[in-house]
């Protein structure tokens, strides 16, 4: 018989209200469900109300661990929207804050996931050198969670030579002891019996998905923001798209981990290679009207945002897509099968961030209307104000 | 002071509520429970239910639709309990002041359950993990003047 299990909203093991619903048939998996809403505070609303350099602050507090992700993500909106350049310099300052973001975010969820498993070592451990990263930025933008270095333009502060020059020697400690961590985790016999094969992700069911960020590319799809609409300064980097095949837990733990290295090594490189003198802003005067996108490959995945202007100091419409939106489906495909002492870290494997995810809500008593329709509705209304038949993404594939 | 206010000042077992935050202040919590700054040593710790908890860590600008959820944390925590504001969404819902979906601040909707709930304000956006025990162990250090 079947019988469901409420994980959440409040569970001991969630930093966030998360609500899965696991449709269980003895100690099988059969159905997995998911709950949103309780994140969704209405920043996409209140985004329409601040001017074009006020927005970069509300963004920033979409999602506390990628806090530099979604102010970059606008400011790639903005300027795209605006054909606004931005200084060498700047974009390096840019680069340097996302790498270390990437750092700090997949150590907390490397140790997020050790205690998801009931093995706090890893928790410990993790999370001490963590606090290595968020001195460093600390150090560098003067906070150590919400930054608040982006603006349309450039970048709000400078970073001195000798702060850079200072970063060094923690890097260095840092890369050793990340070297003796993921050795220590890959290594380890216990967490390989429980990782490795678990929560299969095949190809084919990516693609379907469209899953982002780690979880596609531990599925063997090299799908990456940074590579594939290269901004900030990665295409003067040396580093590659870390990919596997197996698409199990331990692949994209394993992928995670490889990821921070490579985020240590252009770090490094871009110490080295950052100019000390130069403008970081370009001080845009005015956005023109008319639309633009950033995508910005956070740590969970592509981060997209749209921005519509009309020639004011506002933005008209501000869209923001998180990459846990997209990876949510996953799990019909990798928790189906499981047993329920699995379904924990397969859960957490995608890194589920829900304050970014949560752009909507479903109105209470209002259950009948299916939001799908609403929406095709809307589409279809628009094109016949617009006078249009098709939509420009037909348009493209009929060409 | 009377022997529930020592209890609860000896060593605080803490309960994480969070009711619509981005994030920050929860893992600036979780943070104090790492060897860096290592909460355990005033008697701090995190539990897994709020019969168990002495001290609410609520985070965020309190959402419409985990309002009756936290109202329902407040019922059943074991009481004398007091409830720790935490952040500035927390404290006075900051940025989140104009949003649609936020009934906020944290007092509010404490005051509307049970007016005799006790609220302790840690402001900061984030607040950092030193501004949390400090917040923490002030406000445990005023509740022996209190009688709960």
């Amino acid at each position: 018989m079947a019988t469901t299990i409420p994980i959440g909203p409040y569970h001991p093991l969630q930093e966030e209200p998360e609500h899965y619903l696991l449709t269980v048939e003895e100690e099988e998996v059969i159905d997995v469900d998911v709950q949103i809403g309780y994140n969704h505070r209405g920043i996409e609303k209140l985004s329409e109300e601040k001017t074009f350099n006020q927005v970069p602050f509300l963004v920033e507090r979409v999602c506390g661990i990628c806090s530099h992700s979604h102010p970059y993500a606008y400011c790639l909106a903005v300027e795209d929207c605006g054909d606004i350049e931005v200084p060498e310099r700047a974009k390096y300052i840019r680069t340097l804050i996302g790498e270390l973001e990437r750092i700090h975010s997949h150590l907390l969820w490397a140790g997020l996931a050790g205690h998801f498993i009931g093995y706090d070592t890893v928790f410990m451990w993790a999370w001490k050198y963590r606090e290595d990263v968020l001195d460093l930025l600390e150090l560098l933008t003067g906070n150590r969670n919400a930054y608040a270095m982006m603006k349309p333009g450039g970048v709000q502060r400078e970073i001195k030579r000798e702060d850079l020059e200072g970063a060094r020697p923690t890097l260095q400690t840092l890369k050793e002891k990340s070297e003796m961590l993921y050795n220590a985790i890959l290594d380890d016999p216990v967490l390989k019996a429980r990782l490795e094969g678990v929560g299969v992700l095949p190809e084919e069911d990516a693609r379907a998905f469209g899953a982002l960020g780690p979880t596609s590319r531990a599925s063997g799809i090299p799908a990456d923001a940074r590579a594939d609409f290269p901004y900030g300064m990665y295409e003067e980097l040396d580093w590659q798209v870390i990919t596997r095949e197996a698409g199990d837990t331990l692949a994209r733990v394993e992928v995670r981990l490889l990821e921070t290295l490579e985020s240590i090594k252009m770090t490094e490189q871009i110490i080295d290679e950052m100019p000390d003198e130069g403008s970081i802003d370009s001080e845009p005067e005015n956005v023109p009207a008319g639309e633009g996108i950033g995508n910005y490959e956070a740590p969970r995945g592509e981060c997209f945002h749209y921005v519509q202007s009309d020639g004011s100091n506002r933005p008209v419409r501000h869209k923001i897509r998180a990459p846990t939106f997209m990876n949510f489906p996953t799990y019909k495909s990798t928790c189906v099968g499981e047993t329920v002492a699995d379904a924990t870290i397969i859960l957490a494997s995608v890194d589920p961030c829900y304050s970014c995810t949560e752009r909507a809500i479903s109105l209470k008593g209002r259950e009948d209307v299916d939001l799908l329709e609403l929406s095709e509705k809307k589409t279809a209304d628009l094109k016949e104000e617009l006078g249009v038949n098709k939509s420009p993404l037909e348009e493209v594939l009929d060409e | 002071m009377n022997w529930k206010s020592w209890g609860i000042s000896k060593s605080p077992w803490l309960y994480h509520v969070n009711t619509g935050s981005c994030n920050n202040c929860d893992i600036e919590i979780v943070d104090c429970l790492t060897p860096k700054f290592d909460v355990e040593r005033f008697g701090g710790k995190l539990v897994g239910s709020p019969r168990h908890a002495d001290v609410l860590m609520v985070t965020g600008p309190i959402t419409r639709k985990s309002k009756p959820r936290f109202e329902r944390v407040l019922e059943a925590a074991a009481k004398p309990f007091i409830v720790a504001a935490v952040g500035t969404c927390a404290c006075s819902k900051g940025m989140f002041h104009d949003a649609y979906n936020c009934v906020g601040p944290v007092r509010k909707v404490t005051e509307a359950a049970d007016e005799d709930i006790m609220v302790l304000n840690i402001p900061g956006c984030p607040p950092r993990p030193e501004a949390i025990i400090d917040g923490l162990v002030t406000g445990l250090d005023q509740l022996k003047e209190v009688k709960l």
